[in-house]
């Protein structure tokens, strides 16, 4: 079970509460795109074992989504942000570098 | 016009650890925009007479106040016989902003839980920290009951209020019905 922190309503809850949105900070290739590119952007997906950036959903409390940073084997939360940025913010990283001194941040557009 | 009758026709339950009524109708307006604009704080400041709530905060004097729903949203809280007059008073106060102003009233179920035992009737019920320490009088919170989305606030330390869409008002009265049957205490929130 994972416990969540909403960072727009700040309410502190578990997975039930939200609803999960897939993977984050997709760069989206649309119309005038190469369909190489545009395959990537429809489907294709990372799938870590460990690190994963994910977008949520407040769905049954303020309604708004977010982007939480968790390991997929330990189901650690390391953090969640606003859903308003294509980067991953500098503290976010910190804390998962604290716990994961081998990680290399991803490359996000 | 017709008389407005709640979904379950203030239906009781007593039977139980805390005691479980569903609601006459009450007003609500639901309000989306910018809360810190001007068009929206000061005509709810005129019609509720308290002040704008801070996050996850209701302020309620009487039967009538705001709560605060999300980062964009709030809920104008009154006497369901004043929601046309509210409306229209908001309106004008919006005027051509982008903000929206909304009567839901008819669309919601409210109920109110009363008795030593109501924090665990709803802890019971939703994923929720109900201690007194955590889940104190002026706050709200929006949440599932079961399988159904609803909004609960404490009125006073044993009474609390919710709401939850009209429609399944019978499967949230069932569900309170359930979670406060006879001998069913916890005792978890022990003061």
């Amino acid at each position: 079970m994972l416990i969540l922190t909403c960072p727009n309503c700040g309410i502190t809850a578990e997975e039930t509460e939200f609803h999960a949105g897939g993977e984050a900070h997709l760069t989206r290739h649309g119309p005038g795109a190469s369909d190489d590119d545009f395959e990537k952007y429809l489907f294709m997906r990372e799938n870590p074992k460990g690190v994963h950036f994910e977008r949520w959903r407040h769905v049954y409390g303020c309604g708004k989504w977010f982007h939480a940073a968790r390991d997929t084997m330990t189901l650690e939360i390391f953090g969640t942000y606003t859903a308003q940025t294509s980067t991953i913010p500098q503290d976010i990283i910190d804390k998962i570098s604290d716990r994961r001194p081998d990680w290399q941040p991803p490359e996000t557009a | 016009m017709s008389e407005p009758i709640s979904a379950l026709n203030g239906a009781v339950y007593n039977q139980g650890i805390a005691e479980v009524t569903a609601l006459d109708p009450i007003g609500m307006i639901s309000i989306r925009g910018d809360l810190a604009a001007g068009y929206l704080k000061k005509p709810l400041k005129k019609i509720t007479g308290v002040a704008m709530p801070d996050m996850r905060g209701i302020n309620l004097d009487g039967g009538t106040g705001v709560a605060w729903m999300s980062p964009d949203e709030l809920l104008l809280i009154c006497p369901y016989a004043d929601v046309a007059t509210n409306l229209e008073t908001l309106h004008k106060a919006i005027g051509t902003n982008h903000a929206l102003a909304v009567n839901v009233s008819d669309a919601r179920a409210v109920f109110r839980v009363t008795g030593k035992h109501t924090r665990e009737v709803l802890a019971k019920l939703a994923p929720v920290d109900t201690s007194p320490e955590a889940f104190t009088p002026g706050t709200i919170r929006r949440t599932r009951l079961a399988q159904v989305p609803a909004a609960f606030w404490m009125v006073d330390t044993d009474t609390a209020e919710l709401v939850c869409f009209r429609s399944v008002a019978q499967y949230v009265f069932d569900l309170l019905k359930t979670a406060a049957q006879p001998g069913s205490q916890v005792n978890y929130h022990r003061g």
